[in-house]
């Protein structure tokens, strides 16, 4: 009961994680119909400024800073030099060039800071536990990923739905053409929303740099984790990135842990860990087939 | 006409080259020209449903490592002299593996493409990927055969006496994979077939409207397809002597499609260019520096941003190149 209980909150906290990626993402996809591979770039390279200005000050909100700057910068520069062009292209070209975008990018924290991975150490206020029921203890940082991740849910919500911007947020993603019709002006307001979603991505890399390890590749891990969220939850709909992200962190996380131990019952130890991983590993994208064989359109789609 | 007198030279030149690479002292060109050779049949596979079908597919790797795996598998059963699953004895001759990789490679992408076709535009280059990730998970955890780190395949499959350990006879036999390929896919682009699945391309609505169930069309497109990068698949095991997940990564679909994209969506010979161009490049920059991708990236940018229609539009301008 521990167990299960430690780990459903590690499936929130993945799947806040996610939330942030997914959140973003989804806007991207919904309002401008880009897919961006390079998402997933954004969130390896707060991760890595985080963890690099970590090491240099020590300190942690100047950490937090140059993750969010690093990766907010690096968003609008893509936006600017690359997106841009493709927004009227087809998804095709769309896929081509950000994968292209990966390589660079990837090749390019290589350049900087290796082939290893760094492990980002927490500051003594952050590091040990609390007992979250008598008796459970469970790690201070990872409840404090759940509740800033909630946080900026909450935010982004009153963002969406309470704001002007928002509206036109909104607006945009159900019928761009009307916006424009409507004298708004388009260019600024999918700068604005792009550079969201790289912030959005630059916290989410800025808090996983300590729970997994910082390292190339990091990225792709994610995104391709993030498509299933997004597409689970509908293309365009935060709402949907929401419950998407919590059902897929959750799914992935509780497969993980107990699939091993259940093959563990039918056969030796050491296949069963290996099958088991591989098995929960595919979990999500069967998961994933099977809501869109069903609701092709997602859970909660934004232009129903 | 002048296709009449170009196409037997280009071949003529093709054949040739590992005389020619031995001539000049680079045996090596050989593997190269192997890869590129194997890389087109996928190339051009892929194609059929991302060029002429206009479906997006993200997830072709996964029927390209299929291919090299049943050649992989079988000869791990034919090695330890024990059937798979009980039933089907394991097989060290390529007349026996090849077709039992198109088969498998056929099989999966009827399952696959008749689920992910019901989806289209992001959701289906997303249900596409996603099931060939399935794939590369279930590979990745199966200990039996290597797991992450693949499988050795000690011996190159016996073929007609033929030794395929020898490059040169290894690049005969997947040029001559490749041309009979492009042959038949030339003979299916032209059919009525070709046909309506270039109208799908242009207006599925349209198709509809003219009375056409469009559905089988692309199931059939999608399986042509997959059964196409199998066999380049099961070459790939035996030109390679090893498979491993690595060859059904996420990234490997990609570099397919950049591939097809590069040479020209919608042509023939397109993907062969493609596919010489990306290998030609790899093998280029790496020798250049470590951190060949670093540029690598940018040049794919670049052609994506400014060479829509590929190199296929640089070599006949006017005409056949052009997408609709």
């Amino acid at each position: 009961m521990t167990l299960l209980l430690e780990q459903l909150l590690n499936g929130v906290q993945l799947g806040v994680t996610l939330f942030l990626l997914g959140s973003g993402l989804t806007l991207i996809f919904g309002i401008m119909g880009v897919i961006n591979l390079a998402h997933g770039s954004l969130y390896m390279i707060g991760a890595f400024a985080a963890a690099f200005v970590a090491a240099e000050t020590g300190s942690v909100f100047l950490a937090l800073l140059g993750g969010l700057v690093a990766a907010g910068l690096t968003g609008m520069a893509i936006e600017f030099v690359v997106l841009r062009r493709l927004y009227a292209r087809d998804h095709l070209d769309q896929v081509l060039a950000t994968f292209g975008l990966i390589l660079f990018f990837n090749q390019g924290m290589v350049i900087l800071f290796g082939r290893q991975p760094i492990f980002v150490a927490l500051p003594p206020f952050l590091s040990g536990a609390v007992e979250i029921l008598p008796g459970v203890p469970y790690p201070v940082y990872r409840l404090l990923i759940i509740v800033l991740g909630l946080l900026v849910a909450v935010g982004l919500w009153f963002l969406i739905q309470r704001t002007r911007i928002g509206a036109l947020v909104r607006a945009g993603a159900t019928n761009r053409e009307m916006v424009r019709a409507l004298g708004v002006d388009i260019r600024l307001l999918y700068t604005l929303v792009f550079g969201l979603g790289a912030l959005l991505a630059g916290f989410a890399g800025v808090m996983a740099g300590p729970v997994y390890s910082v390292n190339v590749g990091m990225g792709e891990q994610i995104l391709i984790l993030t498509f299933v969220v997004v597409v689970i939850g509908g293309v365009g709909s935060i709402r949907g990135a929401m419950y998407g992200a919590l059902l897929v962190g959750v799914v992935d996380t509780i497969l993980r842990a107990y699939v091993p131990g259940l093959l563990r019952a039918v056969m030796d130890a050491s296949q069963a860990d290996m099958l088991g991983a591989g098995l929960a590993s595919m979990g999500v994208y069967l998961l994933m087939a099977l809501v869109l064989l069903l609701k092709p359109r997602g859970l909660f789609p934004a232009h129903a | 006409m002048r296709d009449r007198l170009l196409l037997p030279l280009l071949l003529l030149i093709a054949a040739s080259l590992p005389w020619v690479a031995e001539a000049f002292g680079t045996p090596a060109t050989t593997g190269l020209a192997t890869r590129i050779a194997i890389y087109a049949i996928a190339a051009a596979s892929l194609n059929v449903i991302l060029g002429f079908g206009g479906l997006v597919s993200f997830g072709h790797a996964a029927y390209f490592g299929l291919g090299g795996y049943t050649v992989g598998i079988l000869w791990e059963h034919f090695r330890l002299g024990e059937p798979f699953l009980g039933i089907v004895p394991g097989s060290a001759n390529l007349l026996v593996t090849f077709p039992c990789s198109l088969l498998v490679g056929g099989l999966a992408a009827a399952a696959i493409g008749a689920l992910s076709l019901r989806t289209s535009g992001v959701q289906f280059i997303m249900i596409t990927l996603a099931f060939a990730q399935m794939v590369y998970f279930l590979f990745v955890s199966l200990a039996v055969y290597g797991g992450d780190d693949g499988l050795m395949i000690r011996r190159t499959n016996a073929f007609l006496g033929l030794n395929l350990r020898d490059a040169a006879t290894m690049y005969w036999l997947s040029l001559g994979v490749l041309v009979v390929w492009l042959w038949l896919l030339g003979r299916i682009v032209r059919s009525r077939f070709g046909r309506v699945l270039e109208g799908v391309r242009q207006s599925e609505r349209r198709m509809a409207a003219i009375g056409i169930s469009t559905y089988p069309y692309k199931l059939a497109a999608f399986v042509i397809s997959g059964v196409g990068c199998a066999a380049a698949g099961a070459l790939w095991a035996n030109h390679a002597r090893f498979v491993s997940p690595d060859m059904m990564h996420w990234t490997k679909s990609g570099e397919l499609m950049i591939m097809v994209i590069l040479g020209g969506m919608g042509t023939l010979l397109g993907p062969v260019l493609g596919s010489a161009a990306l290998v030609g490049l790899e093998y280029m920059l790496s020798g250049l520096t470590e951190h060949w991708q670093f540029i690598l990236g940018p040049i794919l940018i670049m052609i994506v941003l400014f060479a829509r229609n590929g190199l296929m539009s640089l070599l006949a301008p006017r005409g056949r190149a052009s997408r609709g």
